[in-house]
Parts: C-alpha cells; sequence; structure tokens
C-alpha cells in the first residue's frame, strides 16, 4: 500500500529515535519498521485513516523506552559493540562484505603506491609536502565514490576542483623554502578534505545531515586512524628490536617501504572502519568528548593567563601565534565533535553551560590573539603568514561568536538544538573556501615567496 | 477480558514456539495469531515480541532468515529448531501439571472468591 510522503516522514522520524537506542541494531530496526507498515496497512484496511492508523500502530508497538530496555537485556553485548566486520548475514541492498573488503585494500594499496611514487619522483623542496594530500586523498574519494554509487557528474564536480588544485600546487613557481609554497602545503589538505566530505554526502551535500554526519565521520576517523597507529607502531616497534637483536637492521625497510605504505594505507582502512561500524566509537564519542571540554577550558584559561602575565602583546612570539592558531582550530573541532555527538533531543544541561564556558574562552583566546597579530602587523609590515594567519582567526572568531550566540539561545531554552547545529554545518564551507583563496590566490599575491 | 500481564509473559514462549510448530513465521504474523488464538484476549505489546524471539534464537529454539516482503521490503522469518521442539515438548509437561492442578483445585471449590487473586 502507497503511504504519503508525511506518513513516511513520521515512520522515518520513529525509526531515527529509534537508531539513537544503542542496544537496537539495524536489523532489529528493519525488523520492527516492518512490523510497523504491517500494522499500518491492516489498520487502514479495517478503515482507519493514516495518520490514525500510525498512531494506533506505534502505540501498539509499546513504549520505546521499555523496549529498548528489553532489547538491552536481550543484546547487552551491543552495549559493549563488539568489532564484528563480516556480518553474518549479508544486511541487504549493498555490495557482500568481502568484494568491499577487497576494494578497501586495493585503495589502500593503491594510496601507498601513489605515496611511494611520490617519495621517488617528487624530490624534495616542498614538492612532496604540497602533493601529499593529493596523493593520497583520490584513494579515500574514490572509496566513497564506489560505496556511495556516485554519478558522472558528481565525480566530475569533484575531479574539476581536484585537479584546478594538483595544477596550482605543481605550475605555481614556488620560492624554495618560501612561505607561501609551505601555507598552500598547510592549506590544500582542508580543501581535499572538503572535497572527500562531498563525496562522503554522496553528492547530497547540501544536506545539513550530511555534513554533521560528515563531521562525525571526521572524528572518529582520527580515533580510529589512532588507534592503528598506535598498535602498527607498538607491533613495529616490538619487530624492530626482535630483529636487531637477530642482527638485522629493519630501518631501510621501514622508511622505505612500511611506513610510505602503512601510513596512508591505514587512513583508507579507517575510514572503512568508521563506515562498517559507525557505532563502536559512537559510545565513546560522548564521554570524551565529556572529558576533553573541560580540560580544554582549563588549558585556555590558563594560556590566557599566561599571555596576560607576559606583558606586551608585540614581544609574543611568531612561533606561539602559530601554535594559537593550531589550539584554537583544535578547540573548534572539539566543539564540532561534541555536538556531533549530542543527542539534538536532549534538553539543554550541564555539558551544555561548559561547552559555552568552552566557547567563551575560545573567543578570549582570539581576541588576544588578533590584537597581538594586529599590533605585529602594525608594527612589521605584512607577510602571507600573517595575513592567513589574520584570516584564520576572524573567521575563527565570526564561528564562535555566533556559535556563542546560538549556544545562549539553546541554554536558555529559546531555541532548538537544531539552530546550533544547523550553524556548525553551513559555516564549513567557508573555511574551504578560505583555505583556496590562501592555495590558488596567495602565492601570485605575494609573488610566489 | 483482558489477561494479566504476567500470565502473557510466563505463556509467551511456548505459544510463539507452538505457533512456530505450525509453520515458518515473520514476527507480525506471530502476533496477528496470537491475537487470533485468543479471541483477542491476549494483547502483547507487539515490540516486546522481538526480544523474545531473539532470546530465544540465542537459545537455539528458533533459526531465523532474512527474506523479502510482499511489498519488497526485508523481513525477518522464523522457524522452531529441534532444540526448540524438544524445549516445547518439556513446556507442555509443564503447563498440562499446572493446568491439571488448577482444575482439580477449581472443582473442589467451585466460587473462588475475587479476593483471593494469588494468581495475579
Amino acid at each position: 500500500m502507497e503511504l504519503s510522503t508525511e506518513l513516511e516522514t513520521q515512520i522515518g522520524r520513529w525509526r531515527g529515535y529509534l537508531q539513537r537506542r544503542q542496544a537496537i541494531s539495524p536489523a532489529d530496526l528493519d525488523e520492527l519498521e516492518d512490523h510497523l507498515r504491517e500494522q499500518i496497512a491492516d489498520r487502514r484496511a479495517t478503515g482507519l485513516d493514516e495518520e490514525e492508523a500510525f498512531l494506533v500502530a506505534i502505540r501498539r508497538i509499546g513504549n520505546l523506552d521499555a523496549l529498548s530496555r528489553e532489547f538491552a537485556r536481550e543484546h547487552s553485548d551491543r552495549l559493549w559493540k563488539q568489532l564484528v566486520l563480516m556480518p553474518e548475514e549479508p544486511d541487504g541492498g549493498g555490495a557482500p562484505p568481502w568484494r568491499e573488503l577487497a576494494v578497501v585494500l586495493a585503495l589502500a594499496v593503491g594510496a601507498g603506491v601513489a605515496v611511494k611514487a611520490g617519495l621517488a619522483w617528487l624530490g624534495g623542496d616542498g614538492a612532496l609536502a604540497r602533493n601529499a594530500g593529493l596523493l593520497v586523498f583520490p584513494f579515500l574519494g574514490a572509496y566513497f565514490a564506489w560505496k556511495r554509487r556516485l554519478t558522472v557528474r558528481v565525480v566530475a564536480v569533484l575531479l574539476v576542483p581536484f585537479a584546478v588544485l594538483a595544477v596550482v600546487l605543481n605550475a605555481y613557481p614556488f620560492a624554495p623554502e618560501g612561505s607561501t609554497g609551505l601555507l598552500a602545503a598547510v592549506h590544500a589538505p582542508v580543501v581535499l578534505w572538503l572535497l572527500v566530505g562531498m563525496a562522503y554526502a554522496g553528492g547530497r551535500w547540501r544536506s545539513d545531515g550530511r555534513r554533521m554526519d560528515f563531521v562525525r565521520f571526521t572524528g572518529e576517523l582520527a580515533i580510529y586512524y589512532t588507534l592503528l597507529a598506535l598498535g602498527g607502531a607498538v607491533l613495529l616497534g616490538l619487530t624492530f628490536w626482535a630483529l636487531q637483536a637477530i642482527g638485522i637492521d629493519l630501518e631501510p625497510a621501514l622508511e622505505g617501504w612500511i611506513l610510505p605504505f602503512a601510513v596512508p594505507g591505514a587512513l583508507v582502512v579507517a575510514a572503512w572502519l568508521v563506515e562498517a561500524k559507525q557505532n563502536v566509537v559512537e559510545n565513546i564519542a560522548p564521554v570524551l568528548t565529556r572529558v576533553f571540554t573541560p580540560l580544554t577550558i582549563l588549558m585556555l584559561v590558563s594560556l590566557l593567563a599566561v599571555l596576560a602575565a607576559s606583558g606586551g602583546l608585540i614581544d609574543v612570539d611568531r612561533g606561539l601565534l602559530i601554535l594559537m592558531d593550531a589550539i584554537l582550530v583544535l578547540v573548534l573541532c572539539l566543539l564540532l565533535y561534541s555536538i556531533s555527538a549530542r543527542d539534538p533531543l536532549a534538553p539543554p544541561g550541564l555539558f551544555d553551560v561548559l561547552q559555552l564556558v568552552l566557547i567563551g574562552a575560545a573567543l578570549a583566546v582570539d581576541a588576544v590573539m588578533l590584537t597581538a597579530m594586529l599590533a605585529r602587523i602594525a608594527e612589521f609590515g605584512s607577510s602571507p603568514n600573517k595575513i592567513a594567519a589574520l584570516g584564520l582567526n576572524l573567521l575563527l572568531l565570526a564561528h564562535l561568536i555566533r556559535a556563542a550566540w546560538l549556544g545562549m539561545g539553546f541554554v536558555r531554552g529559546r531555541r532548538p538544538f537544531a539552530a546550533v547545529e544547523r550553524w556548525q554545518t553551513r559555516y564549513l564551507p567557508a573555511y574551504g573556501a578560505w583555505a583556496a583563496a590562501v592555495v590558488v590566490v596567495f602565492p601570485p599575491a605575494f609573488g610566489f615567496v | 477480558m483482558r489477561i494479566d500481564k504476567d500470565l502473557v509473559a510466563a505463556s509467551a514462549t511456548p505459544l510463539v514456539l507452538g505457533i512456530l510448530m505450525e509453520g515458518d513465521l515473520y514476527g507480525y504474523a506471530i502476533i496477528k495469531r496470537v491475537s487470533e488464538l485468543s479471541g483477542g484476549g491476549m494483547q502483547w505489546t507487539d515490540g516486546m515480541l522481538y526480544p523474545l524471539l531473539h532470546r530465544l534464537e540465542r537459545l537455539g529454539y528458533v533459526s531465523s532468515s532474512w527474506g523479502t516482503s510482499e511489498a519488497g521490503r526485508r523481513r525477518k522469518h522464523y522457524a522452531i529448531t529441534p532444540a526448540g521442539r524438544k524445549a516445547l515438548a518439556d513446556r507442555q509437561e509443564q503447563w498440562a501439571v499446572v493446568a491439571g492442578a488448577l482444575r482439580q483445585v477449581w472443582q473442589a471449590v467451585p466460587q473462588p472468591p475475587a479476593t483471593a487473586g494469588g494468581w495475579a
């Protein structure tokens, strides 16, 4: 029986609501949804209208809290999500898991080959650093293009900026050791990452929901990648010592082959892991953000105190300014990640206030930084580095001010959490645009120094 | 007449296993069959059937397989296993003992007063 789109969205919402319960797996959701639809169809056959049928059907399914408790009792293992990468039965739709694994491994090896080729042919002088992203991210993008079955048109839309970036990064006559080359190398991955995000969103990059998913994906990828790196380092370290005891030096193989393949390959594998078990880290994410938000507030406040105590802002070391920029970006990542990990329906609580405090502290640090930068620019004139840092700071400032404003509205109960979320996701392209400007416009504007 | 919740819970396992003895079914059809068999007297909270089915599956009493509904949706079908048949036979014996005991005591005291609700 065909249902109206309104009812479909209501069913979708009901499903989404259940989806957040850790104990209920996607397969169970399918089972419950099938039940709901059968019930609706039967009720409609007895003469109820859609709305009534839906209401009766969800009432018959029962209280969702009690239901998910019951599921949790039966599936307590799910609360400690086990890493089962090969589902026992193919979960309908999508390619069989073995084929996906083969694609992932092929892409991981491909990324390794690309990096190895880059190491062999791209000489030193910063060319490799500029091209690192270009060598690795296409494989990640290819994975999502395959996974999301991107249309040719979308792939073309993604390839054009990629090609432009590749040409710019390699055709510009960057001065060796110059700052514009370094800035381009630092900013290019940001643009590339957003292109990966477009592939991740399966072409629906205008959707706030998909953008938030990508933020979540980025955070979980970072966690997975760190875990893989730690495990790999332990394994390699042990092998290294063991071989050394025998009298074999692993270092040439390590530098020449193992790391060039392992480092980019792990990125692709980590992306696949996040996709394969989206909810493994989901349980840790809220805990991580709750642990690190207060700690980050402490860090920012103590930094502020140190800055204030040290007196003159002009004398602040240039290295410190760059470091502070990095810290602010990290704070923003933490903020975004904790927003993505939050249940949007939960009422405002203590943690939201803490988050607001975090934003406040970041704003204060940003203001100090801006003052210091402007003072430096007034004192010593502008340079590509300073303008890039200034631009980033202004971007962060706008982001944080609006986030603070919306967050305040939410904590006071005047705004839904969705407003806070929407601002974060809508603002993301601004970073991409700025990064693209630094890569494409800065070098010619500053004479490639 | 509404059947008491505890009684519904206690009878759920033998009832589901018994219904699956009639043939493989999916969740919603099991609920419908329960309602038919009890003349609408046994109202289950529909959702609760699934954790029960999953438990029976974990215990090895039923097996499940994914199929497709007429509308093309994914649908999980349940079938009773030999272990499930054995468990059902076991339960049947237990229930027979309980039902026999009840019959005897109620024959001795034909009209139990409403306050003697020890079974509730």
